[in-house]
């Protein structure tokens, strides 16, 4: 290997490690507020990519009806459970103002899709239709169990994941899609080529870890969901309800999983289960640090997109191999460091 | 996330508070309801084990015989999990990879090198054991989590080796694996291995229920979120996490080496990630806390699934995977709305005729476990010397000094927030302390674990009772004297344990007459109000054996009639040479029990002294009432 391929492989490598970083801030703030194990975090990648390829072709993905149907159903739940507790009259209107959004974006985006709009617009208008997935999953799998165990909740991340994927098949059938690129350009750099989409993707994960470093530094609801985070109960002491922490966090996993999977579309062809892959990448950089600290998730999150780049120059058949078994040793020093005893 | 216990799966917390006490189910009572007559109760599994025996020879259909198979083979895998999951609080998405650990082997000794089909299994299942080994030692030092993702990257990488490996046939796999064959008759035939595929998984189900019911299988019950308890009963919790991990995997693995033989060839797919879920939801389904469960869930999962691939695809008019989306809506269902699973349904559905009998009452003569020397009285039992302990800023405990002579009770008071249950917990070694020394008999054990310390002749009970709650109050309290026997996994499996069974349950029976609970032995212990609840734990701690018992607030939620008898045991058992630390807020209790007392406020000692002098202390009532200005 000379060096001209080295720095090929390290710019590969970080370009992948920004997605993951990202991802696996994602990761780390969902188990942190809620105590998921976020395993369909990858579902929201492949969504994103294919409602993207989906609009490019001009057709009217799937994924906005299943919005729709989401957030109808939610509502249909929240109005049994208030009927139930005979307070019908009292919660009807923040619920159908609950379930608004979601059927507006439905709607709206119903009306768009066949439109041809521009690559950008098409952009924006897949994040519209799958952020709002992530709180309103969290609403129909997660939030009546909130106080359940963290193995319990895993078991239901396994269902969730199972079903997301197989409906990602139902939505965008078995074939892979691949995005054009958002900008042609290309520099070199000595014997790198920087390819306008590496810089983008740097670029905006950057980008978002400063926006998300703002959000919980500087506003409130960031604020509240840090103290969730730290402890729920006495969060919910304070006023700062669960619920709506929880619904938070997955709207923001999900946003940032579909902005992923918008912006490693132009450079790999994805199906509809190469969300998991993905996300378990974004995983294994989030145990790097242990599940709880932002900087040591994208510091791994780098580490693994190295791996993964230079062991596909190695070994290509066995990097998936490399790159998973590259836990283990990360698990062995992390349990040496601190053995963890829990159950207080 | 550090106030998160490992997730049990059971519907009830382990220290759940108590429900109302349901009434003790005497045998009168069970006599008198309208039940199966005996010859039915024991009949009944006997003619559903012919039922399955004959059903090879009957002309049902070989669609059907094949189904049964795969249930079979599926269950063990499952059964594996039950032990895992459902008992242990612990889960693995990775044993699709161990059957795939088991099924590789076996096939490619057999096909490639001739080898018989039973050097295989054994192949397979050392090399299982080997992994298993390592994946257990790397996580299960770790909070709960880890496990589950450890085996999900491991499932992930063999998948990828698997299917990328020249020499294992890659995606196409290994062709012209051999049938089994025994005592010279070939098992190539659907109907003949059906046999050894429900021998292996019928033994399994049984081996797996011995072990629940014994020693090591009282330990195991307690991971699901009373390990702090079990590790002070002398437990070490992390040893069982391996064991019942290891057993699954060996389980998983075995149903590899059927399914290898079974199928005649092996490749990749089986034995995927995707599987290693639909195990979990097999287990889920049918009943994660209960052996038969796994049965259940098999059958159910290979039915439903056969189903759906039919009907998905034709309704969605094209191929694919599409079961899972139903699979995994109803994991998440049944995890709402029935996490018990569909096998205690309909058990609750069969008591109404088939109550579960009581434990048959088997232990009379038994020999008594060996008792402990006890110190002379008088001689020094506990030092505490300058013991501290520092939460970041908080002193919680700030140098506290004092001994405790063997043939006392010693009284450990002060107002809320005293430190005095943190100094519970540093003495008996659940806390680590900060600073200071701890001498105990003689010997020092300052940092020793709580299960040495237990092992050393202290034993305690908890101010949160700590108990496990599906299990009988006599279980309960057996598990008090774990480390007075000394029956391992594989001899509790095969049921060779139960002279010493006998010998446990009648000290536990013993422990509980002399506590007063001799009318409660059979009751589930979730069910007790909390004074008893209270009572039972320390039972437990004196099944044990000690000879020093910590008592944390023994008389809270007891009746004055209960407290009078509470403070006669224990000047019974003072007289027999125990020597007992409490702490009490009951001041009458206190006062008119012990002969020393200890006042700690802020966690620095106030004074000491007999209880007239703390009475009579001036500095103790400016603690609990405040100074006049």
């Amino acid at each position: 290997m000379d060096g001209a391929i080295a720095s090929i492989l390290v710019l590969d490598g970080v370009t992948n490690g920004a997605i993951y970083a990202l991802l696996a801030l994602a990761l780390v703030l969902v188990f942190a507020v809620t105590r998921v194990i976020f395993i369909p975090q990858g579902e929201f990648v492949a969504f994103g990519a294919l409602t993207l390829a989906g609009l490019q072709l001009g057709h009217t993905p799937l994924t906005i009806h299943f919005l729709i149907a989401m957030a109808l159903l939610a509502a249909v739940l929240d109005l049994v459970a208030a009927a139930r507790a005979r307070r019908l009259a009292a919660e009807v209107g923040s619920i159908v103002l609950r379930a608004l959004p979601g059927v507006a974006i439905g709607l709206c985006a119903l009306w768009l899709a066949p439109m041809k709009l521009p690559l950008l617009a098409q952009a924006l208008l897949t994040l519209a239709v799958v952020t709002p997935m992530g709180g309103l999953l969290y609403r129909l799998a997660y939030q009546s169990l909130a106080d359940a165990s963290v193995l319990v909740l895993l078991i239901v991340s396994v269902g969730v994941h199972f079903a997301l994927t197989g409906l990602g098949l139902v939505f965008f059938g078995a074939e892979g899609s691949r995005n054009p690129s958002f900008w042609d350009a290309s520099y070199a750099a000595g014997p790198l080529m920087f390819s306008g989409q590496t810089l983008i993707i740097v670029m905006a994960s950057a980008a978002l870890i400063v926006g998300l470093w703002l959000f919980f530094e500087k506003s409130l609801y960031g604020k509240a969901l840090r103290a969730t985070a730290v402890n729920r109960l006495g969060a919910r002491l304070m006023g700062i309800s669960s619920t709506s922490a929880g619904r938070l966090s997955f709207t923001l996993a999900a946003f940032i999983g579909a902005l992923s999977g918008i912006l490693i579309s132009p450079t790999t062809t994805i199906f509809y289960d190469s969300g998991f892959l993905i996300g378990l990448k974004g995983f294994v950089a989030a145990v790097f640090a242990g599940l709880s600290s932002y900087p040591g998730a994208a510091l791994g999150a780098l580490l693994v997109g190295l791996i993964e780049s230079f062991s596909s120059f190695w070994a290509s058949a066995f990097k998936e191999v490399i790159v998973f078994t590259s836990i283990l040793p990360v698990l062995l020093w992390r349990s040496w460091r601190d053995p963890h005893h829990e159950e207080h | 996330m550090s106030a998160e216990p490992t997730a049990a799966m059971k519907a009830t917390p382990a220290s759940s508070s108590p429900s109302s006490p349901s009434s003790p189910v005497s045998s009168a009572d069970v006599a008198a309801r309208a039940t199966a007559p005996a010859w039915a109760r024991r009949g009944a599994p006997i003619a559903l084990l012919l039922a399955l025996a004959v059903l090879p020879l009957l002309p049902v259909p070989e669609f059907w015989i094949t189904q049964l198979n795969y249930i079979g083979m599926f269950a063990l895998v499952a059964l594996g999990l039950v032990l895992l999951t459902g008992v242990g609080g612990l889960t693995s998405f990775g044993q699709a990879a161990f059957v795939g650990v088991g099924a590789y082997t076996t096939a490619l000794l057999s096909s490639r090198y001739g080898l018989s089909p039973w050097i295989g299994l054994a192949a397979g299942i050392a090399i299982t054991l080997c992994i298993a080994l390592v994946l257990a030692l790397i996580t299960l030092r770790m909070s709960g989590h880890y496990l589950p993702l450890a085996t999900i990257a491991w499932a992930l990488s063999l998948n990828f080796s698997i299917a990328n490996m020249e020499s294992l046939g890659k995606y196409d796999g290994l062709l012209g694996v051999p049938a089994i064959e025994l005592f010279g008759l070939s098992l190539a035939d659907g109907r003949a291995i059906y046999y050894l595929i429900w021998l292996f998984a019928i033994v399994g189900a049984i081996a797996v229920r011995n072990l629940l019911d014994s020693r090591p299988g009282r330990a195991i019950r307690a991971l699901g979120g009373a390990t702090v308890m079990a590790e002070s009963m002398g437990v070490s919790t992390f040893r069982y996490k391996v064991v019942i991990f290891l057993i699954a995997a060996l389980l998983a693995s075995l149903s590899g080496w059927l399914f290898a033989h079974v199928q005649r060839t092996v490749n990749p797919s089986p034995f995927g990630l995707k599987m290693g879920i639909e195990y979990l939801f097999m287990a889920v389904v049918g009943g994660v806390s209960s052996v038969w469960g796994a049965f259940i869930g098999a059958g159910v999962f290979k039915i439903i699934e056969d189903q759906l691939k039919e009907l998905l695809p034709a309704l969605l008019g094209s191929n694919g995977n599409f079961e899972i989306i139903v699979l995994g809506v109803v994991l998440v269902l049944m995890l709402k709305y029935a996490p018990r699973g569909l096998w205690p349904s309909l058990q609750t559905a069969l008591s109404r005729w088939w109550p579960a009998p009581p434990r048959a009452r088997d232990w009379e003569g038994a020999t008594p476990l060996a008792a402990r020397a006890k110190p002379p009285a008088g001689a020094v039992l506990l030092q505490v010397d300058r013991l501290r302990k520092q939460f970041g800023g908080l002193v919680a405990v700030n140098d506290v000094s004092f001994e405790l002579r063997a043939g006392e009770i010693m009284g450990l008071i002060g107002p809320n927030g005293a430190g005095k249950s943190t100094t519970f917990n540093l003495v008996s070694g659940v806390l680590p302390a900060t600073g200071g020394e701890l001498r105990f008999a003689g010997e020092s054990i300052t940092g020793l674990p709580a299960r040495q310390i237990a092992r050393r002749g202290m034993s305690r009970t908890f101010q949160h009772v700590k108990m496990i709650a599906d299990m009988t109050v006599l279980e309960n309290v057996a598990l008090g004297g774990y480390l007075r026997a000394h029956s391992g996994t594989a001899k509790a499996m095969l049921r060779l344990d139960r002279a010493e069974e006998k010998r446990l349950f009648a000290e536990a029976e013993s422990q509980l007459r002399r506590i007063g609970m001799q009318d409660h032995l059979h009751e589930l212990a979730g069910n007790l109000a909390l004074g008893p609840q209270r009572l039972m734990e320390i039972a437990r701690a004196l099944c044990s054996d000690p000879s020093l018992l910590l008592l944390d607030e023994p008389a809270a939620g007891l009746r004055h009639k209960e407290k009078q008898a509470l403070a006669a045991v224990l000047r019974q058992l003072r007289a027999e040479g125990m020597s007992i630390l409490l702490v009490e807020h009951d001041m009458d209790f206190v006062m008119g029990l012990t002969d020393r007392i200890v006042v700690m406020e802020f966690g620095t000692k106030l004074i000491e002294g007999s209880p007239a002098e703390v009475q009579a202390s001036p500095e103790v009532r400016a603690a609990y009432l405040g100074t006049e200005h």
